[in-house]
């Protein structure tokens, strides 16, 4: 046995104030088994402790919202008696020590949220943030990472719709890779994790434990030094084709009314899965360790609950119902077993080799779990950028085919092309990989549902608020590209460390500027993960709150992508332009400078130019849209040629600022539309009191602006195609 | 017409494919397990993609030997139609039904892309649906799929019209560019000596609905129903 020690306790990430509180639960000294137990409970990655404060404050409820924060996946109505379940969760640290099998994990752990509900996943995303590309890791990190995202789930069968990347040195020792699940459910058959009635069984489903990934959830609440390396042991390992087999099996049960609980085993495995269950249900619970599947053998009480084995589920069945239960996952290979059973005490006991090894108050422990309110000063805001101080290009046509070949714009096709998005046979045409938002259609039906990620870590870091604000309109606008209504979204805030005021401040002020921007889009967050610590020596990562937004469309058949889609057709420009260069990708690339305030987000303008275009796509007079985001109008004309093989001959409209600042200016709440009359299509602008602009038509093989000057789009497609192979090769 | 699908653990397109039957056929093909070693008579088998038992070992090479595997043998002997689609055709090189072998694409890497196929022949069930010579777009979705034979095996396929795909560009040139995996002579999809059994690696089950980008693969679906009643 263990002495438990002071650098016993400071190892597993206690603070004295935190031991103590330990000690008063416990009413003795706690073994290695509880000490284990409470360390990973009270880890920041399960318990929340700095970020829950201010989470709170985030807008969760609507009409459609059936389950918000705090279950596994957060779960909206679709209609029809369907839903749709999602949530997005990081996966850095792993996937900075063991690229393949954390990005591969990371896949493999938000499916298991999204099925463990009852739902069939149906499509996946993720958001990948590397270092510079000049940095000597960066290749072998994205190589390693889009194999394990493209590894795992294209064996699941489960497609890769969408996603973004992007490099900035704030990541060159901590890259982010945040995963995203959609799943859809029939509302009667919505499984939750609660476990409920004293003498239920507990049954134990899936792959063996091993000892992989032990501490995997306290090592993810730590930031990095030079010798993270050798935390590699602590990141789990992948097996894909058994999670196919889980997928199967459990939607199979579910269709049985044997289920009365069930959870993944995630962050921190037996121990957090049964402890959750049995808190959420007020029960108490005792295993029998005897009774878990392992894979090697001699392992410890201690090694087994906190083991982060992949692929294994826990559940409560009702009683009598196991033998039907255990069939299935025979049917399916899987291990099956009876590994305990729910009780009155409220307490959590294992049993191990006929001894009793830990015995915690499970309420105690879950209503103790430290909560912060840390100190934070808001970040001061920047000056506003004065225009003046960034002078003219001398050929803004050659400006933009450099951009269009940088890493922040070139294509990112080596990528997605990795991944299956075609599987299940619901990804609709112009909604591939490459578009605004993903369009996977809901199988059987003519609906579809539309789903991106976004992050625009400059602007928060620049100003907290108004990023903040900015993630969330930019995915609401992306989905409202497509035609669908952005219904709500799920937060991935992956942030430095929280024991610093002004990472705190940041956190803080993201959190405002989300809060204002669902309250006012009517865009709740439904589920989402917190990753903090992502500092390597002492070095934050930009905020980077990655938003996924999803959206459904009534008929599939109404929901337009990016690509110019014929010639002849009027290009139009709705949303003001103010050529607003602060913080812009055009500052950063072109003139090396990051300074000034981010773009400011009117929300109700915003509401309203994105309500004005969903209904004209609705209405059939827009065929194709895009919003305009990082590089502003002429990034965004040159994406929709280049997608659609299409080039466009434009007349710059009169305008009273200089012309690089309305080309590359990143004014919001902007999209560009192809309509066949612009006429009329201005006219109900008017009335809506939408600012438009006609800026020309599509047609011919460049890009043509009248008062710059003209590019073959093949060419800008070559640049914009080749940076990244030739990168990766 | 009678269909089967034969479903292995680790099948991921078993559902695209029974969903492309159905809407040919209007009738529901018959979901087989990969256990079971009878099952009804069907008028052709398809054999789907994905990654039948988990694919740890050589692609294909565990589903091969499978109870299934054994009965599907015997049929395709006696004359039944059978299709092998992506792992399917794995499956179909590794239990000897067809020639040759796939090997790990030339670039390394899993690759998901709409790619252009030139007809070859169409004096089989499955591509009667089609004229020699058509350019078709179809989606690849494969980690192995460059396909290798030795040189008899290979002039043996040639001389006997048994090729029945070939990668080309756009306009039905063969090119290395428009090659997505190395396969020797473009070869993307291949005939049996008695052109009942098929295998391909591109996925016509993944474009046979214009809301998904395209109706191409539909017409082998159709074809196939037209053939075999």
């Amino acid at each position: 046995m263990f002495e438990i020690t002071q650098e016993v306790v400071a190892s597993h990430g206690f603070t004295t104030e935190e031991y103590n509180k330990v000690l008063d639960i416990m009413g003795r000294e706690p073994n290695m088994t509880e000490l284990g137990i409470f360390s990973v409970m009270w880890s920041e990655h399960c318990s929340y402790k700095s970020s829950k404060k201010w989470l709170k404050s985030l807008p969760t409820e609507a009409p459609w919202v059936i389950c918000g924060p705090g279950e596994n996946a957060g779960i909206i109505d679709i209609g029809d008696g369907q839903a749709a379940i999602f949530k997005m969760e990081s996966h850095n640290h792993p996937s900075y020590i063991e690229p393949y099998q954390g990005a591969a994990t990371g896949v493999g752990g938000i499916l298991r949220d999204v099925f463990t509900m009852g739902a069939r996943p149906v499509a996946n995303l993720n958001a990948l943030r590397f270092g510079n590309p000049d940095h000597p890791k960066t290749r072998h990190l994205i190589s390693g990472v889009v194999s394990g995202v493209g590894g795992y789930g294209n064996c699941v069968g489960v497609p890769t719709v969408g996603g973004e990347c992007e490099f900035n040195d704030s990541y060159n020792g901590n890259n982010l890779v945040n995963a995203m699940t959609v799943g859809i459910v029939d509302q009667d058959k919505i499984f939750y994790s609660a476990a409920t009635g004293a003498g239920n069984p507990i049954v134990y489903v899936g792959s063996k434990t091993g000892r992989d990934g032990i501490h995997g959830a306290t090592m993810a609440s730590t930031e990095f030094t030079e010798d993270s390396e050798a935390k590699r042991p602590t990141v789990q390992v992948g097996d894909p084709f058994t999670e196919k087999l889980l997928i199967e099996a459990c939607l199979e049960l579910m269709q049985t009314d044997c289920i009365i609980g069930i959870q993944d085993m995630g962050a921190a495995g037996l121990t957090s899965s049964s402890f959750e269950m049995a808190s959420k249900g007020g029960v108490g619970v005792e295993l029998d360790l005897d009774k878990i599947p392992q894979r090697e053998e001699n392992m410890t009480a201690y090694e087994m609950m906190l083991s982060e084995s992949q692929e294994r589920m826990l559940m409560v069945l009702r009683p009598g119902t196991e033998v039907k239960a255990e069939e299935i996952f025979k049917k399916w290979q899987l291990d099956f077993s009876v590994c305990g059973e729910l009780t009155e005490t409220g307490h959590m006991v294992l049993r191990h080799k006929g001894e009793i090894v830990a015995d915690l108050p499970i309420d105690p422990l879950a209503a103790a779990s430290p909560e912060y309110d840390r100190p934070w000063i808001p970040t001061p805001k920047p000056a506003t950028l004065d225009m003046a101080s960034s002078p003219a290009p001398e050929d803004p046509m050659a400006t933009l085919l450099h951009m269009m070949g940088t890493p922040a714009l070139a294509s990112k096709r080596w990528i997605w092309e990795q991944y299956d998005h075609m599987v299940m046979g619901d990804t609709l045409g112009h909604g591939r990989p490459g578009g605004d938002a993903a369009l996977v259609r809901v199988h059987g039906t003519k609906k579809a549902l539309a789903m991106t990620s976004d992050c625009t870590p400059r602007y928060c870091f620049a100003d907290p608020v108004e990023g903040g604000k900015q993630v969330v309109a930019e995915t609401w606008r992306n989905i409202t590209a497509t035609g669908a209504t952005p219904l709500a979204i799920t937060d991935n805030m992956n942030f430095g460390n929280p024991e610093k005021p002004e990472i705190m401040g940041q956190f803080v002020g993201v959190c405002e500027g989300m809060s204002a921007a669902c309250i006012a889009l009517d865009y709740p967050v439904v589920s989402g993960n917190v990753s903090l610590y992502n500092e390597t020596n002492g070095q934050g990562i930009h905020p980077t709150p990655t938003i996924g937004g999803v959206g459904l469309i009534q008929d599939a058949a109404q929901s337009v992508g990016i690509a110019f889609t014929a010639v002849d057709q009027d290009i139009v420009l709705i949303g003001e332009t103010k050529g607003h260069l602060g913080c812009s990708l055009y500052l950063d690339l072109i003139e090396g400078r990051s300074d000034g305030s981010p773009p400011p987000v009117d929300l109700s303008v915003e509401r309203k130019n994105g309500e004005f275009v969903r209904s004209e796509i609705l209405a059939g007079s827009i065929n194709a849209c895009h919003d305009l985001s990082d590089g502003g109008v002429l990034v965004a004309l040159t994406e929709m040629a280049l997608a659609g093989n299409i080039g466009a001959i434009v007349d710059t409209p009169e305008i009273n600022i200089p012309f690089h600042a309305w080309a590359f200016g990143e004014d919001q709440a902007r999209y560009l539309v192809t309509t066949l009359n612009a006429k009329e299509l201005i006219a109900r602008a008017n009335q809506a009191g939408v600012f438009t602009q006609v800026l020309g038509r599509t047609g011919g093989n460049d890009l043509n602006l009248s008062a710059v000057g003209s590019l073959e789009v093949d060419k800008i497609k070559q640049a914009n195609e080749e940076w990244m192979p030739k990168y990766m090769s | 017409m009678k269909a089967a699908v034969i479903v292995f653990p680790g099948s991921n397109c078993d559902r695209d494919i029974q969903v492309s039957l159905r809407k040919s056929m209007g009738d529901e093909p018959l979901m087989v397990w990969h256990g079971d070693s009878s099952f009804d008579y069907v008028d052709l088998i398809a054999i789907p993609g994905g990654f039948s038992y988990g694919d740890y070992l050589r692609a294909g090479a565990m589903a091969a030997k499978s109870p299934v595997m054994r009965e599907i043998i015997a049929r395709a002997n006696k004359g039944v139609p059978v299709l092998g689609i992506c792992n399917g055709f794995q499956i179909l090189t590794e239990s000897g039904m067809l020639p040759g072998a796939l090997m790990r694409n030339a670039a390394l890497k899993y690759v998901c892309r709409d790619i252009n196929l030139r007809v070859e022949a169409n004096n089989t069930a499955f591509t009667q649906g089609y004229n020699v010579g058509d350019v078709l777009r179809i989606p690849i979705a494969h980690h192995d799929g460059n396909y290798y034979a030795d040189a008899d095996t290979l002039s043996e396929l040639e001389d006997y019209n048994r090729v029945a795909f070939r990668y080309t560009d756009a306009s039905g040139n063969q090119a290395v560019d428009a090659n997505p995996n190395g396969s020797q002579n473009d070869i993307a999809g291949i005939l049996n000596k008695n052109r009942n059994v098929l295998g391909m690696m591109p996925h016509p089950e993944r474009l046979a609905d214009a809301e998904l980008g395209g109706e191409d693969g539909k017409r082998m679906f159709d074809g196939l129903v037209a053939a075999l009643g």
